[in-house]
């Protein structure tokens, strides 16, 4: 900056200490409060005075917490499997260039992510109670595949924009037919896009909380039901090592996204766009 | 089928084109089938039960069911007086069903919610004739509770006693009807709910605009940074928003509670001497709140400032404009359409809050979804619970609108 004056450098270094601030406000809560779930002493502050495993251990020892664990990654494996196979399905057409109503059908399918999440699940506990859903794990995997399904249509309608067309018509051209074409041309260069809605699905599903208050008994408590039970009384820290681990789960799931996001440019840089 | 298309009009071969038009037809009928399924589950899994709390939020089954004689009866009252013998025998009649049903405190609780004490009048109403030999009856109810012989308590039963009914929907815009059946203000005790949708209204708007204060800098330095240097501050924004809502709802009280990290550090500091009261109160609540937003309103603004050339400010300059008038009147008003499209989708997530401000804010910053819940779950009155939730759902869903015309849902992006 050699020609800018003295104000505008002085606004240079506000401007990007400012930017540091809000950096800060972003992603220091979540990486203070992570160690503290080693801290040997049930306390929320430092200097720790020591450290220790053993609200970990309690995580995986107490029979509730087993409970909550387990039921969120069933929950969340078939939720995630059907909201990626009908959102990716249900992609696919809305992409098709001639597809009446688009907008109107795109809108409903997306609701679930815009409707106050409290109105879905006052909902779902008279319409699934009405026919015997409720307190089930059918019922709540229902419920989060529906919530989950926009977050696939969003991201592969995304890889479907930038996808081009004429590479399945010339597979179509070299005879395959459109299931060889779709399997082996389309589908290798949306994956990227699919594995990221499926990424997205998991996460809305192992997150949900307010759906579970609403329709799941003692029976189906999950992970976050568990941990909000905790929050609301006395927060433990073993809550803080169940939050720690979903970080951590949080951090893999970022890191597998943004290296499928580079291949995916990649591979859209071998296509004539 | 673009190439073909193109080379359609030129075609003289009548039967080329019925063919290409039956192709694109089977071809739109693929595309349908493939969406059928989803949109299925939605309509079935989703739509549904949405529909189902709306019904409930009209729907009005505890005295048309139950007393369906006296309300046959009651048909051509005239509002003049209380009304004769020929009704009163039919509620008798319908109360010693209810009795033998148990459902006339169901009724009781129904008349509670438009007249305080209702239940005891139905409940001792219900003993009286069970207890009575036979008629008249009049003498026998109005011995029971002198209210059977009002004009107000017979209107009030037939208000109640239509199968559907717009009672719960005004009372969630702090409305009602009078003995007339004109619609007039709720008593002033009664009158709640008005303030609660202003309340998540007014916090829906300091998030939205937080956000954009903190959000818009950030996303400015960005689209401006080098490639690799924007994709490491990148990882700052995407963690927090990729992390789950209650652990960032929890790390924020763990920081903000009395013996918490903020207040033990400032008292460490020598900054303050008591605790700070940090949380569960309005500061607290804003705060996590445009924690967990900010990542939704900066990512649309950055896609949009990604966009926008560099030369077009350089343009500015070298025409005479100052740094900051060149950033004001040539760089700003290219980011609208992104500072839209993040404020408004803000604003829609945050109208539907309820878990952190369950969790961080006190009795003063529950927001509507909260009373939602709480009229559907704790006081089990499901018809105002549904009529709030079918308010608050109307305001998301016209926003939602808004947001189709002005964005399209086509272009919703996630990181």
């Amino acid at each position: 900056m050699p020609y800018a004056s003295p104000l505008e450098r002085v606004w240079y270094w506000v401007f990007r200490v400012l930017c540091g601030a809000v950096l800060l406000f972003l992603i220091a809560p979540i990486l203070v409060v992570m160690p503290l779930s080693f801290n040997a002493e049930p306390y929320f502050s430092y200097p720790m005075p020591g450290l220790s495993l053993q609200w970990y251990q309690d995580l995986v020892n107490n029979p509730q917490w087993q409970l909550g664990i387990r039921n969120s990654l069933i929950v969340g494996a078939f939720a995630t499997t059907l909201a990626t196979t009908l959102g990716t399905l249900a992609a696919l057409g809305l992409s098709q260039r001639k597809f009446p109503m688009r907008t109107l059908v795109m809108s409903v399918l997306i609701s679930p992510m815009i409707v106050p999440v409290v109105i879905t699940a006052v909902g779902m506990y008279f319409f699934y109670s009405d026919i015997g859903l409720t307190n089930t794990l059918p019922g709540l995997i229902l419920a989060h595949t529906a919530l989950a399904t926009p977050f696939v249509v969003i991201t592969v309608t995304a890889t479907l924009t930038a996808f081009d067309h004429s590479m399945t018509r010339a597979a179509a051209n070299l005879g395959a037919s459109p299931w060889t074409a779709f399997r082996r041309v389309q589908l290798p260069l949306i994956l990227p896009g699919v594995i990221s809605g499926a990424l997205f699905a998991f996460v809305t599903s192992f997150d949900e909380v307010v759906v579970v208050l609403f329709i799941a008994g003692p029976e189906q408590r999950t992970l976050p039901r568990q941990m909000f039970a905790g929050i609301r009384e006395q927060i433990s820290p073993t809550i803080l090592a169940a939050a720690c681990i979903l970080v951590v789960i949080s951090i893999a799931l970022l890191t597998t996204i943004e290296l499928l996001r580079r291949r995916s440019e990649r591979l859209r840089g071998i296509s004539p766009a | 089928m673009t190439a073909i298309a193109d080379a359609a009009p030129h075609v003289r071969d009548p039967d080329l084109k019925r063919r290409l038009q039956r192709a694109e037809r089977r071809q739109t009928r693929m595309a349908m089938l493939l969406v059928a399924p989803l949109f299925l589950f939605i309509v079935l899994s989703f739509a549904l039960p949405i529909l189902t709390l709306m019904t409930r939020a009209v729907s009005n089954p505890e005295v048309s069911t139950n007393l369906p004689q006296t309300l046959t009866a009651l048909g051509d009252w005239d509002h003049a007086a209380a009304p004769d013998e020929a009704v009163f025998a039919a509620l008798a009649a319908d109360l010693v069903e209810t009795q033998k049903a148990r459902t006339t405190a169901l009724i009781g609780k129904r008349m509670n919610y438009d007249w305080p004490g209702a239940r005891s009048i139905m409940i001792s109403a219900g003993k009286a004739v069970q207890n009575a030999g036979g008629g008249p009856w009049k003498p026998v109810l109005v011995a029971s509770d002198p209210v059977w012989d009002s004009v107000e308590w017979w209107a009030a039963l037939k208000r109640a006693g239509a199968p559907y009914t717009d009672f719960y929907l005004l009372g969630a815009l702090d409305l009602k009807r009078d003995v007339k059946g004109d619609v007039v203000r709720a008593e002033p005790d009664q009158a709640v709910f008005i303030d609660i949708f202003g309340r998540t209204i007014m916090i829906s708007f300091m998030v939205t605009l937080g956000t954009l204060v903190l959000g818009f800098p950030v996303a400015y330095l960005l689209a401006t940074q080098p490639a690799r240097t924007a994709n490491i501050l990148m990882i700052l924004v995407l963690l927090p928003f990729w992390t789950s809502l209650l652990v960032r709802t929890t790390a924020w009280v763990v920081l903000l509670q009395t013996n918490g990290i903020v207040n033990n550090t400032l008292i460490w500091l020598h900054l303050i001497t008591e605790p700070l009261a940090l949380i569960f109160n309005r500061g607290g609540t804003l705060i996590a709140m445009m924690h967990i937003q900010l990542p939704f309103t900066l990512l649309p603004i950055y896609s949009v400032m990604r966009t926008i050339s560099p030369s077009h400010v350089r343009a500015a300059r070298s025409l005479g404009a100052g740094p900051f008038e060149a950033f004001w009147r040539v760089y700003a008003p290219q980011t609208l359409p992104g500072v839209g499209a993040g404020c408004l989708l803000t604003f829609i997530l945050s109208l539907g809050y309820y878990i952190t401000p369950a969790l961080v804010g006190g009795a003063t910053d529950q927001m509507i979804s909260y009373f939602v819940a709480f009229y559907t779950n704790k006081e089990i009155n499901w018809g105002l619970g549904s009529a709030l939730g079918f308010v608050l759902l109307s305001l998301t869903l016209g926003l939602y609108l808004l947001y189709n015309k002005l964005v399209g849902v086509e272009n919703m992006k996630l990181g």
